[in-house]
């Protein structure tokens, strides 16, 4: 705790997120990319405010309609209004992006770090634990779930999450191995700090970087792999949608109805565009080369 | 006429945070076979002048902005980048500080040798690989008909560093460019390749443009000697008289810096034994070719340390001399021996019951900028080792870490900022501050001054000194530095090959060394033209 009397005579300092955050605002791609994903999420959050109709809500008499003023977008076969539909879809999407991510961060994140640092048999023991779960074949394996435990969507973020984190395990794993080499892992362990300290304290927050970095770019592939899951009919069941499975019927009624494919898909490449151009932002905020100019 | 002849030269940089001046108005002229040391402080403009010579900074965002450096006739500045490449290792050659990084790691030396001589002197294959059979040989590496096969990763750096410049020899340059060549390589390597230089010099006619950092360095190996400060000429002349007679403040301030003299060593007669070690040895297991070896670092060491003594050890790299500190405080285990510690024994402990130690035994490391966490403040650094130990209450804290900074010569209203905000002296200052915080009674201090400049290196030797009185620290120096170590230390172990091989006091071994390999690096250490000022 800082006391007061002091505080203002301090010259405040940088830090390197600060840094990061200063180069990323320059970053017009990184911007803009960053915006549309608030635009995006905050319209899907807010879908009931935003439009007059619910994602089940069928007008069978009007069938699937072309794009017009009362229905942006148009409606798909049952009538129900494909804006609405995309905004529910895109909040389903969206929550498997960030939770199976979030579930990918934190086991990856904790068993990267323990095994860098750890070293030796523990770090071969993980870090064959990770390459064979590598090995399986991931679509089987999330099919045999969803056969085994019936179509949850608990379920997908787990099965999801729980591959995207070998990756993120190998990446931290080799931050942590050359940030330990450094004097200051020498200097904590010599003032007496547990491992446990070390770990938090000294090399996660040097070993993060890429890590967030490594997170915007795996949001969207998450994104996609809901999406084909879904598209297969392993993932979301109607009436819920996301945009996965509103990309799949879309497919269906292609030659007909082609605004039931379009919009989807185009909503679905705007977000993972966005999270590409922020996550390539980020990569070059917070890369510590450049941050030396 | 000379050969090289450069005047006003001024190069600038210009970023996104402004216009940096890099050189200002530097001229000089180079008659074949002399030695032009250029000297200065990391950040004076040396390097960059040279560069801009060969075309070798980067630009944007290097500019060019005035001058002319008249290279037989030729104007360098004005040449285009394919005529300044006929130039460049044809008529000037370069060698840096770091050979592993323009040697290619995949190639043998041979094949590295053999391309460029048959492209420069028109040869067959055959005869191009006996000419780089008696280049090999020129510089000083033994048995070139064998070595001349194997890859750059099986020398020493101080044999790399020959092969470098026997390359830098193939096309018979005129002019030789040497940016810090030494500065990587131990003392009595060093020695040998300032030799190695200087005889080449002689022997072709040579100019040689030699850039340094390390004054002593320069006093042995220029004739010339050009002083700049940030970008600046600060003073030119002979060596004779820049090192006898100094015009400039700056001078005067770069030749007081360099350690020499030693201190007052207090009767330590009536001094109680701090740490006592014994038999100490640390072993490292190395798994080659499938073979399980085992490389001895430390070699059955003892020694011991009184209590507010200041005892300096000495040696190359790859002497041993760090894995000893780390195995004294436990950071690498030991294999056998014992260390006493007050009374206790440490050798065998394990991280937990450590911990009371860890308190009372405390280190600074070599390179301040990675002994540093950068995502702490100075504040988040400095309390860290207080809270941990239970040193301060979350109230006391601040005052705590306040006067460590003033103790340490930190301005309080640096507290908040991050070590990157800070030069390489200042953080060495927060890396002593953490050191002390514990009020630890033994402290290693490990090449604390080898990566700073020397005004700066004068100014963290001070402070440690004051640090040693006042808090009646015993304090184990490690360096490669003998000047450095005479200044500071009241006894002095040198270690060769794992091994103590003679102790005494300084002024004792400053006078009469008795190992033969005390006498070779004390040999190696002092320049005449510095020992007489």
């Amino acid at each position: 705790m800082m006391s007061r009397e002091f505080t203002q005579y301090y010259e405040q300092g940088t830090s390197l997120w600060q840094d990061a955050w200063i180069r990323l605002r320059k970053n017009r791609l990184a911007v803009i990319g960053g915006m549309l994903l608030i635009i995006i999420t905050l319209l899907c959050l807010l879908a009931p405010v935003v439009s007059p109709y619910g994602y089940e809500q069928q007008d069978l008499v009007l069938g699937a309609a072309k794009p017009s003023l009362h229905h942006w977008l148009g409606t798909d076969v049952f009538g129900r209004d494909l804006f609405t539909r995309i905004l529910y879809g895109g909040r389903i999407s969206l929550m498997v992006g960030m939770i199976a991510t979030l579930v990918a961060l934190i086991i990856g994140v904790t068993w990267g770090a323990i095994a860098g640092y750890a070293g030796g048999r523990i770090d071969a023991l993980m870090m064959r634990f990770v390459d064979i779960v590598y090995a399986l074949p991931f679509m089987i394996f999330v099919v045999l779930l969803m056969v085994v435990f019936g179509r949850n969507l608990l379920l997908l973020f787990i099965v999801i999450g729980g591959v995207e984190w070998l990756t993120m395990a190998r990446i931290v794993r080799s931050q942590v191995q050359g940030l330990k080499q450094l004097e200051f892992i020498e200097a904590a362990v010599s003032l007496g700090l547990s491992n446990w300290n070390i770990i938090r304290r000294h090399l996660i927050p040097n070993a993060i970087g890429p890590v967030i970095v490594y997170t915007t770019l795996t949001i969207p592939s998450v994104m996609l792999l809901e999406a084909f899951i879904s598209f297969l009919g392993l993932g979301i069941q109607p009436p819920q949608s996301s945009w996965g499975s509103l990309i799949a019927d879309g497919v269906d009624t292609m030659e007909e109805f082609p605004w039931l494919l379009i919009f989807p898909g185009l909503m679905l490449s705007l977000s993972l565009f966005a999270l590409n151009f922020l996550g390539d932002g980020l990569r070059d905020a917070l890369d510590v080369r450049t941050s030396k100019d | 006429m000379p050969l090289l002849e450069v005047n006003h030269l001024s190069v600038s940089f210009h970023t996104r945070h402004g216009v940096v001046k890099a050189v200002n108005n530097i001229s000089f002229s180079l008659e074949p076979g002399q030695t032009l040391g250029i000297v200065g402080e990391s950040g004076s403009g040396k390097s960059v002048c040279c560069y801009a010579l060969l075309g070798l900074l980067p630009s944007p965002p290097a500019r060019i902005d005035s001058g002319s450096a008249l290279f037989s006739d030729t104007n360098l500045l004005n040449c285009s980048e394919s005529e300044l490449r006929l130039i460049r290792g044809n008529k000037i050659a370069m060698i840096f500080q770091d050979p592993m990084t323009s040697l290619n790691p995949f190639m043998r030396i041979g094949e590295q040798m053999i391309e460029p001589l048959m492209y420069h002197r028109k040869i067959s294959h055959r005869d191009a690989r006996a000419h780089a059979i008696a280049l090999l040989e020129e510089v000083g590496i033994r048995n070139p008909t064998y070595t001349i096969d194997s890859y750059p990763h099986e020398f020493s750096g101080g044999m790399r560093q020959r092969v470098m410049i026997a390359m830098a020899l193939i096309a018979e340059p005129q002019l030789l460019i040497a940016d810090e060549p030494t500065t990587a390589l131990d003392v009595t390597v060093q020695r040998q390749i300032l030799e190695l230089i200087n005889e080449l010099r002689r022997k072709h006619n040579l100019a040689v443009i030699f850039i340094s950092h390390d004054l002593g360095v320069i006093a042995d190996i220029a004739d010339q000697v050009l002083v700049m400060k940030a970008g600046y000429k600060v003073e030119q002349g002979s060596v004779h008289s820049l090192f006898t007679n100094p015009s400039d403040g700056y001078t005067k301030q770069l030749l007081a810096a360099i350690p020499r003299g030693s201190k007052s060593v207090p009767d330590r007669s009536t001094d109680s034994t701090l740490l006592q070690v014994q038999n100490l040895t640390t072993r490292f297991k190395l798994y080659d070719r499938g073979q399980r070896n085992e490389f001895i670092a430390v070699d059955n060491v003892g020694f011991s340390l009184y209590r507010g003594e200041v005892l300096g050890l000495v040696g190359e790299s790859g002497s041993g001399k760090s894995t000893l500190g780390r195995s004294l405080l436990n950071l690498i285990p030991p294999s056998s021996g014992s260390i006493v510690f007050d009374g206790d024994q440490i050798v065998g402990k394990n991280s937990n019951q450590m911990k009371p130690w860890r308190r009372r035994m405390q280190m600074i490391f070599q390179d301040p900028y990675a002994s540093l966490n950068p995502r702490m403040t100075i504040y988040d650094t400095l309390a860290e080792p207080l809270i941990l130990h239970g040193l301060a209450s979350k109230q006391s804290v601040e005052m705590q870490v306040l006067k460590l900074m003033d103790d340490v010569g930190l301005a309080r209203a640096y507290i908040r900022k991050y070590p990157h905000e800070f030069s390489g002296g200042q953080r060495q200052r927060i890396a002593i501050g953490r050191a002390i915080a514990t009020k630890p009674e033994f402290v290693i201090a490990d090449e604390p001054v080898s990566a700073l400049d020397v005004t700066i290196q004068k100014q963290i030797l001070e402070l440690l000194l004051f640090l040693v009185e006042r808090h009646n620290l015993s304090m184990l120096f490690i360096s490669h530095d003998l000047a450095v170590v005479r200044f500071l230390c009241d006894r002095i172990m040198v270690m060769q090959h794992g091994r103590i091989v003679e102790t005494a006091a300084t002024e004792t071994m400053w006078s009469s060394p008795h190992h033969d390999y005390t006498r070779k690096l004390l040999s190696s250490t002092a320049s005449p033209l510095i020992l007489n000022q």
